[in-house]
């Protein structure tokens, strides 16, 4: 009973909430090129898995994480750029998808705010310099 | 002081923050993923029959000069189950239905087929869900509204309930 009870548990519904399709191959197996592996590990780790939404494909063991480190590893294997891998992926599910905000539209407030907001306080601190002088 | 407006600075910029704060607590979040691919072509695919004795799917069967329905399920997913009623209205309204079984077992299909109904023209098996990465889908169950040209009109995510029935109706009616 120790035993099976723990082996029951284990066996409860999640377990089986994934579906019985075969995990794509190169899911969970590198690339043998060591460069492109590395390549296609920084991309995995800058794309978001659309299953569970807070985790990098990289992170992530839903299917569909699986699904996108294969697409991104053949790919990178057949040679194309990082970068074009991952507006393929926006093409398909949108800016989100990526980690990594792009230099436009709301992704450029997010990279200008922290510089604005030191140039503002600079400004609102100077009185105090200038008054010391 | 010469500025004195500048005193109230801060007390703005936190009103600011804190009614950024409140709108998004009020507000619902929309935790759907929603395809980038409405208004594209079908991405090319070709896919076998999902179980023995069901026609296979192909990007070139759809976009034929008829517009339909492709619905994407799976035996192991359950509002699938609970959209089984719906499609059948609608393949009983007239629409063409295809139909992509994602990560499945072929004797999985057959028996959920048996259990629900067969409302399919043509059931494609993704076992890998690589045509579901390329149509920019997140999930079962999901239907798309595919034109006559085969361009993708509409992304209904998550199962179509009764009140769904006429919607879908009249995105395929306003296409044609």
């Amino acid at each position: 009973m120790r035993v099976f009870v723990p082996i029951l548990l284990m066996l409860a519904a999640p377990v089986f909430a994934q579906g019985s399709g075969p995990t794509p191959a190169l899911a969970n197996r590198q690339l043998s090129d060591p460069a492109k592996e590395a390549e296609a590990t920084r991309l995995m780790h800058s794309l978001r898995c659309i299953q569970c939404q807070g985790q990098s494909i990289a992170d992530s063991d839903a299917s569909m994480a699986g699904t996108m480190r294969a697409e991104v590893r053949q790919q990178i294997a057949a040679g194309q750029k990082s970068e074009a891998v991952r507006n393929w992926m926006i093409q398909r599910y949108g800016e989100w998808v990526s980690f990594e905000p792009d230099f436009k539209g709301a992704g450029l407030l997010l990279w200008l705010t922290p510089i604005i907001l030191l140039l503002a306080s600079l400004w609102v601190a100077r009185g105090l310099f200038w008054r010391r002088t | 002081m010469n500025r004195p407006w500048l005193l109230w600075a801060p007390l703005v910029a936190t009103a600011c923050i804190g009614g950024l704060a409140i709108y998004g607590l009020a507000v619902p979040k929309d935790e759907q993923v929603h395809s980038a691919m409405i208004g594209q072509k079908l991405p090319e695919f070709a896919l076998p029959p999902a179980t023995q004795g069901v026609f296979p799917l192909s990007n070139k069967d759809m976009g034929d000069g008829s517009p339909r329905l492709l619905n994407i399920f799976a035996s192991w997913c359950i509002p699938c189950k609970a959209e089984a009623p719906q499609l059948e209205e609608l393949k009983a309204a007239g629409v063409e239905i295809d139909g992509i079984a994602i990560r499945d077992r072929p004797e999985d299909v057959a028996a959920f087929l048996d259990e629900f109904g067969n409302p399919y023209r043509r059931i494609g098996s993704d076992s890998e869900m690589a045509v579901q990465l390329k149509l920019g889908s997140s999930g079962v169950p999901e239907t798309y509204v595919i034109g006559a040209d085969g361009t993708i009109l509409f992304q209904h995510i998550g199962d179509i309930r009764v009140e769904h029935v006429p919607m879908l109706i009249e995105k395929l009616k306003a296409t044609k």
